[in-house]
């Protein structure tokens, strides 16, 4: 097995210098409700490399679940993904067959769940809910094989061997939401995207949690989208941070310009609002409220509380558009002094 | 599930059973009315012998059933004849006993009704679990809309309403009784036949009655579980809508329908008497309708006490088996 995921990370490595794994082009997804219709996700693009990870932020309805639920191709009624496409490892998950998608799921891309506390089914053993999987996506294996395969991945992420004959209710938070991560990796998928991860655990296990994560997210050589609201536990574990707002991304910078020098006027808002020893933790929040996606304001969502609002941001929406290298923005102040 | 758990049920399903046996056994002696007189002086009516005959005959009745004795010492007898399964003796049918009346009846009962809850108990659970899931197909999921709408129609009326539609205008099955008139009961196969074909409208009557129950809790209960983050989780594996179903879906839904199962039992056995009635069934229901008929409060009250024993102890036994269907039920 480590030989096997050695191998693994080696290919990711050389993968990582040539191209892509993941592409979201245009991604567009709306919910149709009685009030109206609401896009959640407003034409999003975003290419990571082999290995790459990313943290996605965004305050809570800023559509960061349903940027992932569509990468699954989980929308629900009343959403629908009306426009885009989701690129896998050179696999458009938005063309396949409603039966080829059954088996993506886990296989290219795998989702580690918002809710671990309840993602478990309560009635069946954690390894019925392993084998399951594997019967699904590898019926040929044998029945041992397929055994030794699902305790080796709750043993990778520091779980017990006895784990496998357990009840959920019979874990602990952290460890449900560890075996939710070994149902994630079983199939070695190349992109491994974590809903909060640890929203509902405790300090010191969202830590080891995290950890885990990035250990075998390392071995397997996947690449993350982490979504959170906890910045500075994030700021630890990517490589780079999006900031999305009303369904559209305004910001992607790694995570050392994100922090030291945040471009988007919102991103700024952002950082500065995270606790920090000059302002004591006293909570700053950002003014005004986040608009409702039925009545976007026109060009640029923000601009109702941007502080540097210009006539122009009013009108037109921005472009996302690559400002410095490595780092995009959708935010006028840089295309204009990119054009002046 | 502790050995002192199951020893403490067990000793609550005999409490209950004491209870119960006792409440049957004060409550007619708490009248005034004397069954055995009121018996012979029905038979004195419509058979004709003298009225003085009747006092030495309730006389020596009484003697033999014991009724001249004190009060307590027959309390301490009933009790001490039930636990070796008297229920007494029927004052209609004497010398038979209510045992032997109750165990010529019940084959036919449990067969019924044993079926019957047992049919429309999948077919309602199966049709309201498809109902909530909303990858069904839609006529698939109307498709249980009728059962619910008959499930108003209480037993009786469905009995008869079957009885004049099917049997009595259309004469597509027997009116009623457990098998032609005329034929002697047989290992043959058509004497089954002809048994099945008696057997169908009340069973149906039953299902009928039923299966709208089934459809309603459970769609309600399909409704909470599709919210469920497990079930989406399975989702995002890629298990296919078949493993989904049954293994997410189906299995969770399990425990409460089958505690609904036991609740429901009282009402299957109310509802078995009525149709064995109106479908002129052999049966515990015939006979108890028999036993009131002729004031045979003997077998009235063995019946009544029977019924209470085998539904309790029915729901002690189900409660038994809550561990199975939902590792997070431990007895202790
Ligand atoms: N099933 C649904 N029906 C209608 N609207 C929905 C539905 N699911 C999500 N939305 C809307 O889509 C928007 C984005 O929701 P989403 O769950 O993606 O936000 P999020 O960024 O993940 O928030 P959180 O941080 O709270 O998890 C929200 O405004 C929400 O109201
Ligand atoms: S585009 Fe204009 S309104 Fe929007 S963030 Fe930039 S400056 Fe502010
Ligand atoms: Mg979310």
């Amino acid at each position: 097995m480590d030989t096997m995921l050695n191998v693994a990370a080696k290919e990711s490595d050389i993968g990582q210098a040539t191209k892509p794994v993941l592409e979201l082009e245009n991604l567009r997804v709306s919910y149709y409700t009685d009030a109206g219709r609401a896009i959640a996700l407003d034409g999003v693009d975003l290419t990571l490399m082999a290995g790459e990870k990313l943290g996605l932020v965004g305050e809570s309805g800023s559509g960061k679940s349903t940027m992932a639920l569509a990468m699954m191709r989980m929308i629900k009624p009343p959403g629908r993904i009306e426009e885009g496409r989701v690129i896998v490892d050179d696999t458009d998950l938005t063309a396949l067959s409603e039966q080829d998608m059954l088996r993506a799921r886990l296989s290219k891309i795998s989702y580690i769940p918002q809710g671990a506390m309840n993602s478990l089914n309560p009635v069946l053993r954690v390894g019925a809910q392993l084998m399951d999987a594997m019967k699904a996506h590898v019926p040929d294996m044998p029945k041992d094989e397929m055994q030794a395969h699902c305790i080796r991945s709750l043993e990778s992420v520091d779980l017990k061997a006895n784990v496998f004959k357990m009840f959920p209710h019979e874990l602990s938070g952290g460890m449900k939401q560890r075996v939710c991560i070994a149902i994630g990796i079983l199939l070695k998928p190349k992109v491994i995207i974590a809903d909060e991860p640890t929203s509902a655990l405790d300090v010191v296990t969202q830590r080891q949690v995290m950890e885990t994560i990035d250990r075998v997210q390392k071995q397997i050589g996947a690449t993350v989208i982490l979504i959170g609201h906890d910045m500075g536990l994030m700021a630890q574990f990517v490589d780079k941070v999006a900031v999305m707002y009303t369904g559209r991304f305004m910001e992607i910078s790694p995570v050392r310009d994100m922090f030291l020098k945040p471009a988007h006027p919102y991103a700024q808002a952002l950082i500065r609002s995270l606790p920090n020893l000059e302002n004591k933790g006293v909570f700053q929040g950002i003014p005004g409220i986040a608009p409702s996606l039925l009545s976007l304001p026109g060009g640029c969502a923000f601009h109702p509380r941007c502080p540097f609002v210009m006539d122009i941001c009013r009108e037109q929406r921005p472009p996302f558009e690559t400002f410095q290298e490595n780092r995009q923005v959708a935010c006028y102040l840089y295309t204009e002094k990119a054009r002046s | 599930m502790s050995i002192r758990y199951v020893i403490r049920r067990i000793l609550f399903l005999f409490l209950v059973i004491w209870v119960a046996a006792t409440i049957i056994f004060f409550i007619p002696r708490l009248s005034t009315r004397n069954p055995v007189r009121q018996r012979l002086a029905e038979l004195a009516r419509t058979g004709g012998f003298a009225p003085g005959d009747i006092e030495t005959m309730v006389a020596s009745y009484n003697q033999k059933f014991g009724l001249d004795k004190p009060l307590l010492e027959q309390y301490f007898d009933y009790i001490g004849g039930l636990a070796q399964g008297d229920l007494g003796v029927s004052l209609h049918k004497y010398p038979r006993t209510v045992i032997e009346l109750i165990m010529d009846a019940i084959p036919w009962t449990l067969a019924l009704l044993l079926v019957t809850t047992i049919l429309s108990f999948i077919i309602g659970n199966l049709l309201g679990a498809v109902a909530a899931w909303p990858r069904a197909p839609g006529w698939l999921r109307t498709f249980a809309t009728p059962f619910v709408l008959l499930q108003g129609i209480p037993p009786v009326l469905m009995g008869v309403l079957l009885l004049f539609f099917i049997a009595f205008r259309l004469k597509a099955l027997p009116l009623g009784s457990a098998y032609s008139t005329g034929v002697i009961p047989n290992w043959s196969l058509s004497f089954a036949l002809d048994l099945l074909a008696h057997q169908i409208l009340p069973a149906l009557a039953l299902i009928l009655g039923s299966v709208g129950g089934w459809v309603l809790s459970m769609r309600g209960m399909g409704v909470t579980i599709h919210g469920e983050d497990y079930v989406n989780f399975a989702e995002h594996k890629g298990l296919g809508p078949t493993t989904i179903f049954r293994d997410y879906y189906l299995r969770n839904t399990l425990l409460p329908q089958v505690t609904g199962l036991v609740l429901a039992l009282t009402t299957v056995v109310t509802s078995g008497i009525v149709v064995e009635q109106i479908f002129a069934l052999p049966g515990i229901g015939t006979t108890l309708n028999q036993a009131i008929q002729n004031n045979d409060f003997l077998t009235i009250y063995g019946i009544v006490l029977f019924i209470t024993i085998a539904v309790a102890t029915l729901m002690v036994a189900v409660e038994f088996i809550y561990p199975l269907l939902d590792p997070r039920v431990r007895h202790t």
